[in-house]
């Protein structure tokens, strides 16, 4: 596998070319289900943490730091780049196995996760590991951090565009509402907001928790370019950060209809699988199938 | 040190706020400043109307006040973000906890209208839970000025300190009093006024009634030392342990709760440094009511008459 490692880009706006070649799209696809065992692995190794919503979610993740993202994983600070801020923290593994992937920190850190003494915390902590922008584990604040950081960059005049994952979930506190309203008042075209649209939370599917719907005409009312995907489907989602970034005057919503526990079947789909550690039978069989799937494409 | 006390002149710390911020905002490009929607009360508006392109009101959204100061400051900026007490330290808390604490980023959180005096609003307006809130939190430096002058040196004293900080201010107009020489120094407090036979440890708008009960206490013949404990945390331990050493017994004098504020503080550093008797004068458990801020301050026992009285009886049970 030849995975292309991000460079940063000083002039363009964005890094993200207007299409995808059929190579490139094999080659994420591929890519995002490397990752996928990854964190089954991280999940497995810790024995605890949260597969569902990562594994769901890598294939918008690996499109976005792969393809879209400016940023420079030897120089994690750099003033001028791109910010990703994973607001929904309990997803970290996904994020994790991204950021070793791009050179961040060496892949057998991931191994480390949730162990004391490691930088790969429970949850993501700005402090402790570089690549990560925030700290996630209190659901609904990270919209507001994002439109901060793109307040900043349009005071200074940085190309830098702010991407905030958020989980469909989420949407159920206040605080992003917020946010979404203040993005908008302060015409915020350099914020991009992405759901994680798995349709599972903690205690059950979401529509029996508290529905969310209509949420793309919430994102609309309240001021915000909304686009609509399927979250596995890599040439869209890349369409989808092009057209982003060609918005003018308002912040911009991806939701990203996603399968929770994508690629192992006894994952999918089943919101117990939000948190938890796979029996060591039940790795096994993520990982023929993670595999199996990977040899396919 | 020569105290105007009595004082006749009286300002309000939030007008010595804005005033600050406007004269750091002339001197340092990346200081911004944010509000929700009670930018004419904490007169974070001075520096909205001359720095505009700095100035963010975010509405009446405290969560999103405080997470939006922490983008700006992971970015570079140092955020000033104001709102009333209550809704900043209360309402707001676990995103102070969160984005701003526990990655210990640069944002000066300065709240106004705390306190009883607040006055006619009532209980709902009258955070008395503040201190206790944001001494809790890792690394949070809290600061609570005497008067308008010590507040100004606060805010501009402070700028660059690394991690987050918490300055406490009141609604209503307070005494000046504090010297021209007086100089605010992060983490120490000041001796105002020498004694040998009691320390009154005050903060915040009681430090001046302490002046005034000190006053009263002389003419018994009780020599009352008066300390300006301004910064909350960290906590002067050493001036502490001085008053315990030299005058035997303490007084402290807070506008808040009598949990986790001054009287908390400086219980611990007295147990820990050199044990001795103390009384605390606050809030006791209870919440706030309607009323003028002078009222109030006399109904909560804020008054130099009743300040002294407490003292001497607290004197006569303690005997030295």
């Amino acid at each position: 596998m030849n995975l292309r490692a991000p460079q940063p880009v000083d002039t363009a706006p964005s890094r993200a070319a207007d299409a995808l070649s059929a190579e490139d799209i094999r080659e994420l696809r591929r890519g995002a289900y490397e990752l996928r065992k990854d964190v089954v692995t991280m999940v497995y190794k810790a024995k605890s943490g949260h597969p569902g919503g990562a594994l769901g979610h890598l294939d918008v993740l690996w499109t976005l730091f792969a393809r879209v993202l400016r940023h420079d994983p030897k120089n994690p600070k750099w003033p001028d780049r791109d910010r990703f801020v994973l607001s929904n923290g309990h997803t970290c593994p996904g994020l994790y196995s991204v950021l070793a992937r791009c050179g961040y920190f060496p892949r057998e850190d991931l191994w480390t996760f949730r162990k004391l003494g490691s930088h790969l915390q429970g949850h993501t902590s700005s402090k402790h590991t570089p690549g990560v922008e925030t700290d996630g584990g209190s659901l609904g604040l990270g919209l507001s951090q994002g439109k901060g950081m793109a307040l900043a960059a349009r005071l200074d005049g940085r190309p830098t565009r702010v991407y905030v994952l958020m989980s469909d979930g989420e949407q159920q506190e206040g605080q992003p509402w917020e946010a979404a309203m203040g993005a908008a008042h302060f015409k915020l075209d350099n914020l991009c907001g992405i759901i994680d649209y798995n349709r599972i939370q903690i205690d059950g599917p979401l529509p029996k928790i508290k529905e969310i719907e209509p949420l793309a005409d919430k994102y609309r009312a309240f001021g915000w370019e909304v686009f609509e995907v399927d979250g596995h489907d890599i040439a869209r989602i890349h369409d989808a950060f092009v057209r982003c970034r060609k918005v003018r005057g308002r912040p911009q919503i991806v939701i990203a209809r996603v399968i929770p526990g994508r690629g192992v079947s006894f994952m999918e789909n089943d919101y117990k699988w939000h948190h938890g550690s796979p029996t060591p039978d039940q790795y096994s069989k993520a990982m023929e199938e993670l595999d199996a799937a990977i040899r396919s494409f | 040190m020569q105290l105007s006390v009595p004082s006749d002149r009286q300002a309000f710390t939030r007008d010595a706020y804005g005033d600050a911020l406007a004269e750091l905002g002339a001197r340092r490009p990346e200081v911004v400043v944010l509000d929700a929607d009670l930018s004419g009360s904490t007169k974070t508006s001075v520096f909205g109307k001359k720095f505009p392109e700095r100035f963010f009101n975010v509405g009446v959204s405290e969560a999103d006040l405080m997470c939006t100061a922490s983008g700006l400051a992971r970015s570079g900026k140092i955020p000033y973000a104001s709102t009333f007490a209550v809704f900043g330290a209360g309402k707001a808390w676990e995103m102070i906890r969160q984005a701003i604490a526990y990655p210990g980023l640069r944002v000066r959180i300065v709240l106004s209208h705390a306190g009883v005096t607040v006055g006619e609003d009532g209980a709902s307006h009258q955070m008395l839970e503040d201190l206790a809130l944001m001494r809790a939190l890792p690394g949070m430096t809290v600061i609570v000025p005497a008067d308008a002058a010590e507040t100004r040196q606060a805010v501009l004293g402070t700028v660059d300190v690394p991690g987050p900080v918490y300055i406490r201010l009141s609604r209503n107009k307070t005494p000046v009093f504090l010297p021209d020489s007086y100089e605010f120094r992060l983490g120490r407090a000041t001796v105002l006024r020498d004694g040998s036979d009691v320390s009154l440890i005050a903060c915040g708008q009681l430090v001046y009634p302490a002046l005034l009960a000190a006053d009263l206490l002389q003419r018994d013949g009780i020599r009352a030392r008066v300390l300006n404990m301004s910064t909350l945390k960290p906590l002067d331990r050493e001036a502490v342990q001085a008053c315990a050493q030299e005058t035997g017994r303490i007084v402290t004098l807070e506008e808040h709760n009598i949990y986790g504020g001054l009287a908390e503080a400086v219980a611990r550093a007295l147990v820990e440094t050199h044990p001795a008797p103390l009384h605390a004068i606050a809030v006791q458990d209870r919440f706030g009511l309607s009323g003028t801020a002078d009222e109030l301050l006399d109904y909560f026992g804020f008054t130099p008459q009743k300040i002294a009285d407490e003292t001497r009886k607290f004197l006569k049970a303690t005997p030295a």
